[in-house]
């Protein structure tokens, strides 16, 4: 078998583990579908009732925010399950298997982003509930989703990535939140970037959580006219953007995780 | 007979700790090989390195003919490895877990499922077999990873302290199951800091100590190379011991071992029962009562202490 075909093959074996883990442990389901619903509707009710955009409703505005914060954390997962598996028996095991070196990289994050997909659904859903509606056609609708779940394949890679580095729950998940929180703050996710101050203005605009967002509300169609786009370049053509910033973070990040997890087992 | 594993000269170093200091070994086709030795000894370090893990810093060895180094990737396909530590993921089944290791052998699925079947039965787990592995017991998790261990029917079986930990029946049956596989033509390198293991399971041994082989032998030899008889006593209490120490002194060919816990001595003496009657005679005349005695040849145990210096330390520790 050639190195591609053995990674896949054996990535696909981790990620039916993966999900039978899932099953098993549906606490970890559970957080990923009853999180995003209390996003949708504390943001939508709280921010909801007291900020007013011109054109549009906040809701509109809002749920693609949440769509890619839900994400960033849910992304979050790789890092946090493998800094667990580093340190229980299983990884043991799999040291001493002629598998690929990538697979167990492969199948943890094919089987994020299938969880990934279950909260972007039920997300999608609660927020028809409170009032966001798909204004595109259901193509442009689609590439949204895929460019959302391609956005939170590679953004795992970066979590695994840290994960390897740092190597424990505890410390992954004390850095985890302090650096996703400004991401994801820092961003317009819930307000318009160009009303931000000083010099928080140009890091919104340039943070690719904002392309990302902004993406999504074009591709749904949730966007103003009374509400111009900043004039800078992954703003104006956030979708090509976004895709290219997740084709860039799985260039530079699926190696180094690769290379990280070769170390972290051969300790 | 050709060697199924082959080492000479091995070095390993983290910074300026020397795990390995030129360790050589040679193990028969179809014999088991034990690796005695103190923690750190470099045990651990040796079976990483035989099963790819670890990249010797000089040296150099081969696992069934394959080079450790340059022939990694082959090599894996036909060495199992079991660990301390159960290598078992705990939210899968049992057979679920055994089936996983046999697509990652690539077995296919159907032949994997087949070998969790046989290997479950083999192992008596198949009761067990379809809950997940959080709920079983020590010695079950156990003896799933030795099978794990076992799916591609690995010609070299690594097993690293295998026994650590388990009751002394889930012990014996892992021994049994080891017995079985090296009567079937199974090559074994086992570590172990059970002396009872190494004497019952073990053709030759080697014992390590600070990265070298210090001594190897089968355990007759290793046994007959320190000598002499023992007679063992336990007391009743702290004082007696010391008071004991002191009155067998004389008899002693070389240094007391003492265990203040147990409250247990060993004296090396020559002359057998003679030498038990003059111990128990000198003991009854400083009024000393004794719980228990006996005269033994050297254990493995013995070997061990007298050959890694550590039973000279634990005394003047001990007694003092």
């Amino acid at each position: 078998m050639n190195a591609l075909k053995l990674a896949a093959a054996d990535g696909l074996t981790i990620a039916r583990r993966d999900a039978l883990k899932i099953r098993r442990a549906p606490d970890l389901l559970g957080g990923v579908i009853t999180l995003p619903i209390v996003f949708v509707l504390l943001f939508a009710y709280v921010f909801g009732s007291m900020i007013s955009l011109p054109g549009m409703s906040y809701g509109e505005y809002l749920l693609p925010g949440i769509f890619v914060m839900t994400i960033v954390m849910s992304s979050q997962i790789t890092g946090y399950t493998l800094t667990q598996d580093l340190q229980k028996g299983i990884f043991d095991r799999f040291r001493t298997l002629p598998m690929s070196p990538s697979a167990v990289l492969i199948g943890q994050t094919v089987s994020d982003v299938i969880m990934n997909l279950a909260s972007v659904v039920t997300m999608a859903l609660v927020g028809l509930l409170v009032g966001w509606r798909i204004h595109s056609s259901p193509g442009e609708a689609a590439l949204g989703f895929l460019m959302l779940l391609l956005f939170s394949y590679a953004f795992s890679w970066v979590t695994a990535t840290v994960a390897l580095a740092l190597r424990t729950p505890e410390t992954f998940n004390n850095v985890a939140t302090i650096v996703s929180f400004p991401i994801v703050f820092l961003s317009n996710a819930f307000v318009d970037s160009a009303r931000l101050p000083g010099p928080l203005k140009p890091i919104a605009e340039w943070n690719p959580v904002s392309t990302l967002i902004q993406g999504a509300r074009e591709l749904f169609g949730n966007t103003s006219a009374a509400m111009p786009v900043p004039d800078v370049w992954p703003l104006r053509h956030p979708v090509a953007a976004s895709l290219l910033w997740s084709v860039v973070l799985l260039a530079v990040f699926v190696p180094l995780a690769t290379r990280l997890y070769q170390r972290a087992i051969s300790r | 007979m050709t060697d199924a594993i082959m080492a000479t000269g091995l070095v390993k170093s983290y910074g300026d700790v020397t795990a390995l200091d030129g360790l050589d070994l040679a193990v028969p086709q179809g014999t088991v090989f034990g690796l005695l030795g103190p923690n750190g000894a470099g045990k651990t370090t040796a079976v990483r390195i035989l099963t790819t893990l670890l990249r010797p810093d000089a040296g150099q060895a081969t696992v069934a003919g394959l080079d450790v180094v340059r022939d990694a990737a082959r090599l894996r396909a036909r060495i199992g490895a079991s660990g301390q530590y159960a290598a078992v993921d705990d939210h899968l089944t049992g057979a679920e877990n055994l089936e996983m290791v046999g697509r990652l052998y690539h077995l296919g699925t159907r032949r994997s499922r087949e070998r969790a079947r046989e290997l479950l039965t083999r192992f008596d787990l198949t009761d067990a077999a379809d809950r997940p592995v959080r709920g079983w017991s020590g010695g079950m998790r156990r003896r799933l990873d030795l099978a794990g261990a076992l799916v591609a029917q690995p010609p070299v079986l690594f097993l690293d302290e295998p026994t650590t930990g388990l009751d002394p029946r889930a012990r014996a049956g892992l021994w049994d199951v080891i017995a079985e596989l090296v009567a079937e033509g199974t090559t074994v390198l086992l570590t172990t800091q059970y002396m009872e293991e190494a004497d019952r399971l073990a053709d030759r041994i080697a014992v390590v100590d600070q990265g070298r082989v210090i001594a190897r032998g089968t355990a007759d030899e290793l046994k007959d190379q320190i000598g002499g008889d023992r007679v063992e006593l336990s007391v009743t209490g702290r004082a007696d011991l010391e008071a004991a120490t002191r009155a067998l002194a004389p008899l002693a060919v070389e240094d007391i071992q003492v265990d203040a816990a147990a409250l247990r001595m060993t004296v090396p003496v020559t002359g057998g029962a003679v030498a038990l009657t003059e111990a128990l005679g000198r003991l009854a005349a400083e009024r000393i009562a004794v719980r228990d005695a006996g005269l033994r040849r050297p254990t493995l145990d013995d070997v061990f202490l007298t050959l890694t210096g550590q039973g000279t330390g634990k005394i003047e520790e001990t007694v003092r």
